[in-house]
């Protein structure tokens, strides 16, 4: 079963999680992006094979919205920061523009 | 033959002084403690126990393992039945009910059999062909016979009374299999100090070495390994414990059976425990299936796997018959040659190989056991029972018939490679074992043993050890107290690695008589040629065209040699045709064990406003809405819904009414940036909201359509008190975390649910604010100092009280919310207050109903496939602040007119009714395809007298006034209505701002 080790609760199975969608995108600036930015972050996607940045909610935990880099093709979740933190991470890897 | 007639006179891991009492088919019968079903079956002389699938021919038992086909039953009766049962891993136990399957009136006499002389309708691709093709419509007729003929064994409506538990473990070793690559895996494993999980399917450990005789040398190799492994402290072994699957991070997923205890459910005692397994290392040692050869009428009963034999003779005592022909290609099968020479009248042994091991042919000789090298068997007499075979010189010399009563067959071994495949990798041919091994482990994974490709005791012995070693390390554990056991003494010289197997696939060629590669689902040689001829090549194809594998086996015995059929066919190597994917559960496993105790009640967690004791304790008669349980309606107004509703409608209207709406969802926002927070997230605006005012709200999600509304007040210049709907507010909830941690971290606001904090209770009806002035005695709660959309925080009896005046019925209406503790005994203190002006309480079905007649969108109109102008409320955007959604809202399609949008319909026919989901047609429009429009919510207005409804329509309200059809196909139902305005009580909100 997938693990993944929130920042503050620790390592807990996947089913406390609520998966968030791709991370590997910036959203358009609020009241900045037009039609085609919002189409483009809305609805296409890489569907990497390999590492992918994702959204994932502690929901049954700290509530906290984190970013997990896991492996597609292994499921092995590399690396975890909160949402907060990770943002100004630059986007790194396939699937990221 | 006489019951008890195959039994050995002594000898074997059954103990005679324990008989079993058991029946099948009622026909009473016994065996001994240790028996399985199948051995006490096979003892007593019963060769029949079943019907094929499609031809019905009488088939027995083929293996002595999961990898049985053919011997499936169902045990038990009621709820408690089971079936496809495999005979051959059933422990026998007293009082055991089997009955056999896929037979009428009975498996000796078998109606169905007829299916044998219609058999060319029924090959390769009938089932495929008559699904998917343009003789459909002919499957949907003959479906009811040959689902009657074809069955396997029946699932059971009734409840089952047994219990089942769930449990979670830790380790940091889990081994798989205890055969002789596992228990010394586990002893290296456990000697370093690591916690070790052993799990075995067998109520015994040994594995293959259980086959052996109990007297030989073996024996006693595999009671000092188990004596030791039991006295060391961190080492768990669970028997009768099955591995279905091998998850992401070293997760497997573990079925015990108990049925062997008599579990009494009444007493809290599980039949059967999923347990799910975390480890650190996982030890693959699940060892190799003996796959059988195929030639014609191989399915006959008395052909037999070589290994099963012999494991019936040296384990349950019973000799499978008294003149045995041994069919190979490899030197595995001779140890069966070998122990059933001095037991039973003849054993002859026919090897398709020319060059055989001199070691082999020498204790042939000494015990008396006749050897046909380059010789094939290509035929089988008898029909409910092997009476001689045909033999066939490799050469193409003249066949002739040789006598006999049981056949036994290697055609090889195949690794059990299913867990190790879970995770995705494929497994990979291996030619000098001409087998297929696991393709590659993942991280910490280990294999050791026959699943390997490696077939020798000694290969076992260390290979096992090795993984052992290594998986502990794995886990941290490096030192090793003692030199590896010492192997199994008398291995003998032909035991190798690879058995010198020559691979043959068929034998016999195109003969008559059928040749099953598969037998649980029937599939012969010549379904394969024709699944070529057709272009099923690829595995996937050839599996879903000919069903083979898809049986409750899977294809464990099957799926090599259709394998090596097809690219014999085609012209390929064997690697080259792929393997199917490997997908859980290994063995098929019961819902009841999944389930576990998640049943009944405990399905899942039941929500509960606070009020919910007094509802019951009041004549409320509930209903299940999401996870919360609301009440539906009052008996003080009616024993039925349908009356109680109008009588619980009727009070509001004319009087007042109190209802409980703790379910809706609530959200503390605070913070010096709540405002420009709820700004972005509402399409209307509410940073110029005042103080103590509430506005009705709705939000969109990033596509620009319907996600949410509700009502939110302002307490304060940085402070909001959120309400959402009740079925959306976990994910609001979570979407504004999400907004406030990823989106715009920079904004200085904090979101809490308060849900569970507060009760809600609504008081509605032109009485209301008469019962709010005698509740709460010196609080001023006049039209003027709470006007319509107005918030009070107030007190009563110490106790906060948020006092806003909204109404969701029409009517002149307050929410109040009080501390959720509160909530019953000031729910209380409102109903002796408003006992002059005759409140009662109403239910969900009234709260509808009162909504629709007012027009209040709600449920399945909050619709995230509609969007605002959709459900008339464009008006309500600011589109010159930026709000959520607003961009992707402007889609050219979304603004279309001609899209369906809220509209009111009344029915016009009296005696006639509306439904909820009706199609909408305009009344020159043929009545076919998506129409429209769809009804959305209905109800009987009291008020007006009629049917009427909410739903949209192309065009919307550009139709008022217009005369269309409500059809319900289904009912075969077409009923005229008219298209009017969505509000069809109190236009002009008179009521509510009264
Ligand atoms: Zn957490």
């Amino acid at each position: 079963m997938l693990r993944i080790h929130c920042p503050l609760c620790g390592e807990r199975p996947y089913t406390e999680f609520r998966y968030g969608g791709d991370a590997g995108k910036h959203r358009p600036v609020h009241g900045a992006g037009g039609i085609e930015a919002w189409h483009d972050h809305l609805f296409l996607f890489e569907n990497a094979k390999g590492p992918h940045r994702e959204f994932w909610q502690h929901v049954q935990g700290c509530r906290q919205w984190l970013i997990a880099v896991r492996d597609t093709a292994t499921n092995i979740v590399a690396d975890v920061a909160l949402a907060r933190d990770a943002r100004g991470l630059e986007p790194q890897g396939p699937g990221e523009r | 033959m006489s019951a008890g007639s195959h039994r050995v006179r002594a000898g074997g891991r059954i103990d005679r002084n324990e008989p079993r009492v058991f029946s099948l088919d009622g026909r009473r019968l016994t065996g001994y403690r240790g028996d399985t079903l199948a051995s006490a079956l096979l003892a007593a002389g019963v060769s029949v126990v079943g019907r094929s699938f499609k031809y019905h021919r009488p088939r027995g038992f083929v293996t002595a393992g999961v990898d049985e086909p053919n011997g499936l039953f169902t045990l038990g009766e009621g709820g408690r039945a089971e079936p496809n049962a495999q005979g051959t891993v059933v422990q026998l136990t007293d009082g055991l009910r089997a009955a056999s399957q896929n037979a009428w009136p009975s498996v000796r006499f078998d109606w169905g059999a007829v299916n044998s002389w219609i058999a060319p309708v029924l090959q390769a691709g009938f089932y495929y062909k008559t699904f998917m093709g343009p003789t459909r419509r002919a499957w949907m007729f003959y479906e009811r016979f040959i689902r009657r003929a074809a069955g396997l064994g029946a699932a059971r409506h009734d409840p089952d009374p047994d219990r089942y538990d769930t449990h979670y473990l830790f380790t940091d070793v889990l081994v798989i299999g205890a055969g002789p690559a596992g228990l010394s895996a586990a002893l290296a494993a456990g000697r370093s100090g690591a916690r070790v999980l052993l799990i075995e399917q067998d109520g015994l450990l040994g594995g293959t070495l259980l086959s052996d005789p109990v007297t030989g040398q073996t024996e006693p190799w595999r009671a000092r390994l188990e004596a030791e492994l039991q006295s060391l402290p961190e080492v768990r072994i669970l028997r009768h414990t099955t591995a279905l699957g091998v998850y992401d991070g070293n997760t497997a997923i573990l079925l015990t059976r108990r049925d062997h205890c008599a579990p009494d459910p009444g007493n809290g005692e599980a039949l059967q425990i999923l347990t799910s397994v975390r480890a650190k290392a996982v030890i693959h040692s699940t060892g190799a299936t003996e796959r059988p050869l195929v030639f014609p009428d191989n399915d006959r009963p008395g052909v037999m796997m070589a290994s099963a034999v012999r494991t019936y003779l040296n384990r349950y005592a019973v000799a499978c018959g008294r003149h045995a022909v041994v069919l190979t290609n490899n030197d595995s099968a001779y140890a069966a040659a070998f122990d059933l020479a001095p037991q039973i009248d003849r054993v002859t042994v026919v090897d398709v190989r020319r060059a055989l091991h001199p070691a082999l042919t020498a204790k042939a000789a000494s015990l008396g056991v006749e050897v046909h090298a380059a010789t094939a068997v290509t035929g089988v007499l008898g029909r409910t029972r092997v009476r001689g075979v045909t033999l066939t010189p490799i050469d193409g010399a003249r066949s002739r018939s040789a006598p006999c009563d049981l056949l036994c067959v290697s055609g090889g071994w195949s690794p059990m490679v299913h867990l190790s495949s879970h995770g995705g990798i494929r497994p990979r041919y291996q030619a000098d074992s001409a087998a297929f091994v696991p393709g590659g482990y993942a991280p910490g994974h280990f294999g050791a043993g026959a699943l390997t490709g490696r077939f020798s005791l000694g290969e076992a012995v260390q290979t096992g050890w090795r993984a052992g070693l290594r998986a502990a390390a794995e886990c941290g554990f490096e030192r090793v107290s003692a030199d590896p056991p010492a192997e199994p003494e008398g291995v003998a010289p032909w035991d190798t690695a690879n058995h010198r197997i020559e691979p043959v696939w068929a034998l016999g060629g195109a003969r008559a008589g059928k040749a099953f590669v598969d037998f649980q689902n029937d599939v012969t040689v010549r379904d394969l040629a024709i699944a070529h001829q057709e272009g099923y090549e690829s595995v996937e194809h050839l599996k879903r065209f000919t069903t083979l594998g898809m049986g409750t086996d899977q294809g464990k015995t099957s799926n090599i040699n259709a394998l090596a059929i097809m690219a014999g066919l085609r012209g390929i190597e064997l690697p080259e045709a792929g393997t199917t994917t490997f997908r859980p559960p290994f063995v098929p496993a019961r819902l009841g064990a999944l389930a576990g105790r998640h049943v009944g009640q405990h399905f899942r967690p039941v929500r509960r406003s606070p009020l919910h004791a007094w509802h019951l304790g009041h004549g409320a008669q509930m209903i299940e809405a999401g996870p919360w349980l609301r009440p539906w309606y009052y008996r003080w107004a009616g024993e039925t819904v349908e009356r109680a509703y109008l009588e619980e409608m009727r009070r509001v209207r004319e009087a007042v009414g109190l209802s409980d709406v703790s379910t809706l969802g609530k959200i503390d926002v605070q913070g010096p940036d709540a405002a420009e927070f709820l700004d972005r997230l509402y399409v209307n605006g509410f940073a110029r909201l005042p103080v103590g005012k509430a506005r009705y709200g709705v939000m969109l999600n990033d596509a620009g359509t319907i996600l949410d509304d509700g009502t939110t007040t302002r307490l304060a210049e940085t402070r909001y008190f959120m309400t959402t709907t009740t079925a959306g507010a976990a994910e609001v909830m979570s979407w504004l975390e999400f907004l406030v941690q990823t989106a715009w971290p920079e904004l200085r606001v904090h979101v809490s649910s308060v849900t569970d904090e507060w009760a809600g209770i609504a008081v509605a009806g032109p009485k209301a604010r008469a019962v709010l002035e005698r509740a709460l005695p010196g609080w001023d709660v006049s039209n003027e100092a709470l006007p319509h959309m107005g918030c009070l925080e107030i007190e009563w009896d110490r106790m906060p009280v948020r006092l806003i005046r909204l109404s969701f019925s029409g009517e002149l209406a307050y929410e109040l919310y009080v501390p959720a503790d509160y909530g019953t005994a000031f729910w209380e203190h409102l109903l002796s207050s408003g006992e002059p002006f005759g409140i009662r309480p109403y239910g969900l079905e009234a709260l509808a109903s009162l909504r629709i007649e007012k027009g209040h969108v709600a449920g399945a109109e909050v619709d995230p496939r509609l969007t605002l102008n959709d459900l008339g409320l464009g008006r309500m955007a600011r589109p010159e602040k930026p709000f959520i959604g607003r961009e992707l809202a402007a889609r050219p399609l979304l603004d279309s007119p001609e899209r369906p949008s809220l509209v009111g319909l009344e029915c016009l026919e009296p005696g006639q009714r509306l439904r909820g989901g009706a199609i909408l047609f305009a009344a020159s429009d043929e009545l076919k395809g998506h129409g429209r429009g769809y009804v959305t919510s209905v109800t009987w207005s009291p008020t007006l007298g009629k049917f009427i409804a909410l739903g949209f329509y192309a065009g919307g309200l550009r139709h008022v006034g217009e005369e269309i059809v409500c059809a319900f196909p289904l009912y075969g139902e077409r009923v005229r209505a008219r298209i009017t305005s969505p509000v069809f009580l109190d236009p002009k909100g008179e009521r509510l701002h009264a």
